[in-house]
Parts: C-alpha cells; structure tokens; sequence
C-alpha cells in the first residue's frame, strides 16, 4: 500500500537550526503511530512540517493525494487565545470548516446535529453555550478533540494531547484515538507516557533531534534506546559548520 | 423644549441632516472594525495607523489644495502602502505586526509633517488634523456612504476567516490559505474606516468612533455578534448625542462626539454587566452549579 505520509531526509528547524535532523521513513495509511522523545527533541516542530506550516530546511515531506483539509492538527493550547469571546459551539463548529467554508451555515440542523455528537463523544454535551475562556484545562483539551472529530480527517496530527490530563479525560482521549485507528485514520500523537504509549500504541518514532528509533513499540521503548535519547544535546551550536550529510541510511521500520 | 434641543436641530438644517447621516454610516462600518481591533489587541494599531494617512493626505494637500477628494485618495494610497508593507513584514519575518506597523507609521508620520511644511498653513492643518463633520457636502457624504457599504460587504466575505483567526490562527494555516488574505483585507478595511472617520474627526480623532465603541460593547456582551451589534448602537448614539451637544454649546462637533463616547465609555465601565466594576463589587449570591 502506498504510504500516507514519507520522510524523505528531511530536516527541519528554525533558522538554519535543525531540530529535526534527516529523518526517513513511511506512515502508512491507517497507521497509530507514537512520536516520544525528550523536550526539544523535534516532536512538534516535525508536526507542523508535516500540517505545512514549517518548511523543511532540506529534504522533503511528501504528502501524496492529501489535501490540506485532509490533516487534522491539534496543536499544543498555549496557540489559542482563550480570552476570544467564542462560545464551545462556534469555535467546535470551526472544524465543519471543510463542508461549510466560508459562507456555508454552522445553524441549519445537519451542522447543529453534527457538533451536537461530537461534544456528546468527548463528553462536552451542555457546554455549548459555555466561553472557551470558562474552560478548565481538560475540559479545553476535549473540545479541542471535538473540533478534530467534526474534521473527519484522514490523517490526525495531534500535538501532546495529553499533557496536564487526568487520568479519567486521558482515557477517554485514548480511545478516540483507538476509534480512529479503527476507522482506518491515520493518527500520530506525541506522548511522554511510555507505559501508555506500550500499551496503545503499535507503532513508535524516538525522536532526539533526529530519529533515533522507528519500528514496532516493543523493540523502539527499549532501555538502550531511551538511553540514547536522553543523551540529546539541546542547545543550538552557533558555531557548527554546514551539514554536507547527504545520504544517511533511512532508520524506517 | 426637549424637541427644540433633541430634533430641531436637524429638521430645520441641512448640514446637521447630512452630519447625522455621516456619523451613522461612519458607526455602521467603523464600529465592527473596531470590535476586531480590539479582540486583536490592536487597538493602537489603529490609533498608529491613522498617522499613517497623514503624508498620503498632505501629498494629495500638496497637489491639489483642500480638495476632499485628492486628500482621500492619497490617505487611501498611504494607509494601504503602511498596511500592507507592516502586514507582509510580520507575516515574512519575526518581527510582530504591532513593532513592524511602528516603524513604517512612523516613516510616514515624519513623511507627512515634512511635506506639510512645504506648503501647509495653520488653519488648513486644523481642518486636516481634527476634520469638519459640520462642513460635509454631498460628495463627501457619499464617500463615506460608500466606504461604509464596501467595508460591511467585505466584512461579511472575510467574518468567518477572520474570527478564526483571531482565536486560533494556527488551526486556519492548517485548513485554509484563507488567512494571509482575509489579514490584509482586514488591514484594508481598518484603513477605508479611517480615511472615512478622517473626513469627519480628523486624522487624530478619526480611530475614536472605533475604538471607543468597541470598548463599551466589551463591557455588555460576550459574544461577539452582540458585541458588534451594541458597538454600532452606541456608537450611533454618541454620534447624535455629540452633534447636538456641538450645536448647543459650540463645542467642535468632533471632540464633542468623542467625548460623548468616553462617556457612554465610562459608563459601562462602572455599570457594565459582563466584568463591569459595580458588578464585580456586587455579584449577587453564587449558584449552586
């Protein structure tokens, strides 16, 4: 099957800086796939090369017969202005953003239907008059999942979903994520839980400004490997030379 | 007696007639603005933008003389230079768009009182700094008829993009490439408004029917097509209101409308029901859940 989404040799990061550095490898379509790694290992800013909005330094991430509105990104919430006087319906109902556009109506009964079940599924129903500015932390992060429900994306990027999460909001996170994988999405979640992560999650990348281990959970979570990662430098090195790697063997499951 | 100070006035003359219609088309396309200025946190944006139009309208001063239409047409060419230099910059680079419009307004600020000295004298910079709402003719007034019907249409092209991205600019580049042109036409909107309020206040005053407005609904409503809506009305209100004021007392008809706002302004600071002060001193007994 053709892969969903390809690394090839990519290497992203913020002026000149990598922190991403050549990654290779393939997502398949319908994969669940965990991105762990320390802080500042590249996690998020390898999902907002992959969502379009960084570019790569070199190297190239191919995308395929996506289109933009094919991807959903739940970013970190420090992004979004909470003080906006936006009531939970309005801003969940931004993600039919792909059926209505522009112009089209957020009122009629289909639409109202629509994000009617998505608050029901993350457990938000009776909030929708609420401000997002009136929402607790958890109760943030599942509206947010209900906006990337209402996406109904094939590929779902989402951003340490569950940071600050308590366990009861956690769980029920995991499993619409496990209902995604099983309506054959593509969904790839950074993580810091590892024992979650071995128990949800097929398929990992370790990420330490580069990869340092892709495959199957089991044989990526290895205490070698964590090890490895731990020792990641995270500084930027203003005196560093020009990398001139042009062809580091691909670590791709 | 109250008829003779409320409704006279502009029964019995026609400037105050066509003043009263300025002052509402000014409301109807400055005061949403305004209200997106300030969920912005643009504010003083749009305060720096109006020094912005200043060389364009002395250009246009220096051209052609008093001539309304001329001064128009180069605040018009200034603010959207300013607007679109800043936004681009900001958007490109990591400079915020708060410390990119800085520089570029202040360019054209220093600009704008150079070219000005050239020919300018005293009493036409008065008119240019704090307008003339009372000596409007028809063509200007359908300027501003007009600016404020482009700018509610183009409101209601770009309300969705926009309000996304306000709240959430990132989720919009993730779904749409809708947001760098619904940005700029925002910028453009804010700067028609401003040449339109410039006709009537003054390049000094001209932000204040925005701005002031925005920040009364703030304090009345939590959502923001009721904050649009009560924007509107109260700046309508202190526009009527400040042309009477100005025509019984010989206040200048600019700062009397403004002045009035800061009342209404002030009001709702204390008596407002969302986060007013009075309202927070006295909240009434908490509810069960």
């Amino acid at each position: 099957m053709a892969a969903q989404l390809q690394f090839r040799d990519v290497t992203l990061g913020y002026d000149r800086h990598p922190a991403v550095h050549h990654l290779g490898g393939e997502v398949a379509p319908g994969a669940l796939l965990a991105v762990v790694g320390p802080n500042g290992a590249g996690k998020s800013t390898l999902f907002r090369g992959i969502v379009g909005i960084l570019k790569p330094l070199a190297g190239s991430i191919l995308t395929g017969d996506l289109d933009v509105r094919d991807i959903a990104y739940l970013p970190q919430t420090a992004d979004i202005d909470r003080s906006f006087p936006i009531s939970v319906f309005d801003f969940v109902g931004t993600g039919l953003w792909r059926s209505t556009g522009f112009f089209g109506g957020m009122g009629d009964k289909r639409a109202r239907e629509k994000i009617a079940q998505a608050l029901a599924a993350v457990g938000l129903s009776g909030f929708e008059n609420r401000g997002i500015g009136t929402l607790s932390g958890g109760q943030m992060q599942r509206m947010l999942f209900a906006r990337v429900l209402l996406q109904d994306a094939r590929v779902i990027v989402l951003d340490e979903p569950l940071n600050a999460i308590d366990a009861k909001t956690s769980d029920d996170l995991l499993a619409l994520m496990r209902r995604w994988h099983a309506e054959k999405r593509t969904v790839l979640a950074a993580l810091h839980d590892m024992d979650l992560v071995r128990a949800n999650f097929p398929e990992t990348l370790l990420l330490a400004r580069g990869p340092v281990a892709w495959g199957k959970t089991a044989d990526v979570l290895t205490a070698e490997n964590l090890l490895e990662a731990r020792r990641m430098c995270e500084a930027f090195d203003e005196g560093a030379a020009a990398c001139v790697v042009h062809d580091v063997p691909s670590r791709a499951a | 007696m109250i008829y003779d100070v409320l409704i006279s006035p502009f029964t019995e003359f026609e400037f105050m007639r066509r003043a009263l219609a300025a002052v509402i088309a000014l409301a109807l396309g400055g005061a949403p603005i305004g209200v997106f200025l300030m969920l912005r946190r643009m504010s003083l944006v749009g305060d720096a933008m109006a020094h912005a139009i200043l060389p364009g309208a002395a250009i246009g001063f220096l051209l052609s003389g008093l001539s309304l239409f001329a001064m128009t047409a180069g605040g018009l060419i200034a603010g959207f230079t300013v607007a679109i230099l800043a936004g681009l910059v900001a958007r490109n680079t990591e400079l915020k768009e708060d410390a990119s419009l800085a520089t570029f307004y202040l360019a054209s600020l220093a600009l704008g009182v150079t070219i000005v000295s050239i020919k300018g004298t005293n009493i036409d910079l008065l008119h240019v700094l704090f307008g003339n709402i009372l000596a409007m003719d028809n063509p200007t007034l359908l300027v501003i008829a007009c600016n404020a019907t482009i700018t509610l249409i183009v409101l209601a092209v770009i309300y969705r993009p926009l309000v996304i991205e306000s709240v959430d600019p990132v989720f919009l580049r993730t779904v749409s490439r809708a947001g760098a042109p619904a940005h700029l036409a925002f910028l453009a909107l804010v700067v028609v408004n401003l040449v339109n309020g410039f006709q009537a206040l003054g390049t000094l005053l001209a932000v204040g029917l925005m701005i002031l407005p925005a920040g009364i609904a703030r304090f009345w409503s939590r959502d923001i097509t009721g904050m649009i809506c009560i924007a509107v009305v109260s700046a309508i209100v202190a526009g009527y209101a400040g042309l009477v004021l100005s025509f019984q007392t010989k206040v200048p008809s600019g700062p009397a409308i403004i002045l009035v706002a800061t009342l209404l302004y002030m009001a709702s600071v204390l008596f407002g029901s969302v986060g007013g002060v009075i309202r927070q001193m006295f909240p009434g007994r908490h509810l069960e859940a």
